[in-house]
């Protein structure tokens, strides 16, 4: 009998605490399964982030830090520095990578660390109770704007992948989505990229994922699928920012 | 062999003696030299230097590099250790051994670049939130800052946790002449099994801090409490100066210690008793050191730069038995040896037996 689909070895068997609806298991598993195709497993070590990711480790079947609200990029750029030809990646929110850790971010991809980045894009925080976060779309009710976010009050969203792309040291940058099938795998590709660009030292990579939280959001699975589609992609769009060339990707 | 040396190169080099390869740090008076002698020191050794976008992204670096089981270090000066302190507070509960220099100067806020030691409460009460403690040493002189940076190397490693040298702009900038004592480094230390390097050939490890379940955070907490315990009873250190006879004991540490050192000589050219204990630890604090002195010392004068600190520590120690005295400069002000001898005198001199406690 043939095996034609199973849980990659880079993912654990522990049952994930994610809501219902939420992305961040099938992000995990593209992650892992890019690790797993890319024969990684036992040289990567990743970095989690504080948000609902935070657990991330008790998933990832592979060595793994927790870092503190927002410094995954600083501690990921020790490691990297230790360890320069381990794979070294960081699993973040918005909250964590667009907010509290804008600095570490910025600077990681301006010095051109040659590191990978899964930028997970909710839009809010996710972990706190569905607050605003940086990437909160004007007029989007949250737990901290009840009103829906003023951009007059609360200023407009950041939109990282673009930010990123304009750093001279940056190698592939792409946002993509999760809202179906077919960006589903659009975004598995570009974690395949983003981890190429690292194998070759080609500097900072980032993949932002566009993903969900119908908890936070107060919809049902698929309305938040839809929302996505709908309003995240026309604020965010989906792109491949920057890819240096050279590699085979 | 002895070579003159600044103090504060002195720490990068005794880090590299000591094998440390790596160096995260941010630009702060009066601790510059340091990360400018790593920079350039570090790729000659195949290290790394990396100037961090902050003490905050440092500290961090420090906490990944620490978890792949490097030897790595940081330092700062006072306002720059203020925003360590999120990253010391986990590398303290990830257990990750590294070390930390801070030469102190004058503060609150952005204070002043002259030297202080208005960090003790911060650097002997853990300083970030949590319950926890690092390992805090004070070396006095330039060959001090030698030996106890490569010493806290072994102790970190050993005890899995941050430590600190805590020295101040005085010391930092100073030229002595030093000796770099490799052969005291420790031969036989535990293998860092739990460092995230990849998982090749055995199970992964997790470097984390957060325990959602009450119970374990307990059980986190207990283990550290017994490292803790363990550790005050084994790493306590003081030197002791004339305190055999003497009647009055000064209590100071680093560069306070080398000045009341003379104001001590000077007392007992007057004839008056004076002796000093010097803590060279200043967590694990050397309480017993004090306490031994009781058996004769009639009273305590507790010598700062700062408004009172490691008073506090002198009063627990000696339990009440003793008058307990202070003298302090802030600001980054240092006390001159002839301020403490008036102090001295005021308890010992001219009104002598009227400030001494009762037998």
């Amino acid at each position: 009998m043939k095996v034609i689909s199973g849980k990659p070895e880079s993912l654990t068997d522990k049952k994930y605490h994610y809501c219902p609806g939420c992305m961040h298991g099938v992000i995990h598993r593209l992650v892992a399964e890019v690790i797993d195709e890319l024969g990684l497993r036992e040289e990567t070590v990743g970095v989690a982030s504080v948000g609902c990711s935070v657990l991330s480790h008790n998933y990832f079947n592979l060595d793994m830090q927790e870092a503190a609200h927002g410094r995954a990029p600083a501690v990921a750029t020790g490691i990297k520095r230790v360890l320069p030809d381990r794979t070294v990646f960081t699993y973040q929110g918005d909250g964590d990578l667009a907010s509290i850790g804008s600095a570490e971010i910025l600077h990681a991809a301006a010095r051109g660390e040659n590191i990978t980045v899964i930028f997970v894009n909710n839009s809010c925080y996710g972990m706190t109770g569905g607050q605003m976060a940086p990437t909160t779309l004007p007029g989007q009710l949250t737990s901290t704007t009840p009103l829906g976010r003023d951009v007059k009050k609360e200023g407009y969203p950041l939109r990282m992948s673009e930010v990123l792309a304009t750093m001279d040291a940056t190698a592939y940058i792409a946002r993509t989505s999760t809202h179906n099938a077919k960006h589903v795998m659009k975004t598995k590709k570009a974690i395949l990229n983003a981890f190429k660009a690292q194998q070759q030292g080609q500097g900072f990579s980032m993949v932002e994922v566009l993903s969900t939280c119908p908890t936070n959001w107060k919809m049902k699975p698929v309305e938040a699928l839809q929302w996505v589609e709908n309003n995240m992609m026309k604020y965010f769009p989906l792109q491949e920012f920057k890819k240096v060339s050279g590699g085979d990707q | 062999m002895k070579v003159l040396m600044k103090g504060n190169e002195v720490i990068g080099e005794a880090a590299i003696k000591a094998g440390c390869r790596y160096f995260f740090g941010y630009p702060i008076t009066p601790q510059s030299e340091l990360p400018e002698f790593l920079a350039k020191k570090m790729p000659e050794v195949g290290g790394v230097f990396l100037q961090a976008e902050s003490e905050v992204a440092a500290i961090n670096m420090v906490y990944g590099a620490a978890g792949t089981g490097a030897r790595v270090m940081t330092s700062s000066s006072s306002p720059g250790i203020s925003l360590k302190q999120e990253g010391i507070s986990y590398l303290t509960a990830a257990e990750l051994p590294c070390v930390i220099v801070n030469v102190m100067r004058g503060g609150p806020g952005l204070g002043g670049i002259q030297p202080s030691q208005s960090d003790y409460f911060q650097a002997t009460r853990g300083g970030g939130h949590g319950d926890y403690q690092n390992i805090v040493l004070a070396p006095s002189s330039v060959q001090e800052l030698a030996d106890f940076t490569m010493k806290a190397f072994d102790l970190a490693d050993y005890y899995h946790m941050p430590v600190m040298v805590l020295g101040d702009g005085a010391m930092g900038q100073m030229m002595e002449a030093v000796e770099f004592k490799e052969e005291n480094l420790c031969s036989s230390l535990p293998e860092k099994t739990w460092a995230t390097t990849g998982c090749s050939g055995r199970e992964r490890n997790i470097i984390n801090t957060l325990y959602l379940n009450p119970d374990l955070l307990e059980e986190h907490n207990k283990h550290l409490q017994q490292k803790y315990e363990q550790i005050k009873n084994n790493e306590s250190r003081a030197e002791t100066y004339l305190t055999q006879d003497a009647e009055i004991i000064i209590t100071a540490f680093g560069t306070t210690a080398r000045i009341a050192s003379s104001a001590v000589d000077s007392a007992r050219a007057m004839g008056i008793k004076a002796g000093m204990v010097r803590p060279m630890t200043l967590w694990p604090f050397p309480s017993s050191a004090i306490r031994e002195t009781l058996t004769h010392c009639r009273s305590i004068l507790d010598v700062e730069m700062n408004a009172g600190q490691m008073l506090d520590d002198v009063r627990l120690a000696v339990e009440g038995k003793a008058p307990v005295y202070f003298y302090g400069r802030t600001g980054g002000i240092v006390p001159k040896a002839s301020e403490i001898l008036e102090e001295i005198k005021k308890i010992g001199g001219i009104s002598y037996e009227s400030h001494l406690r009762q037998a």
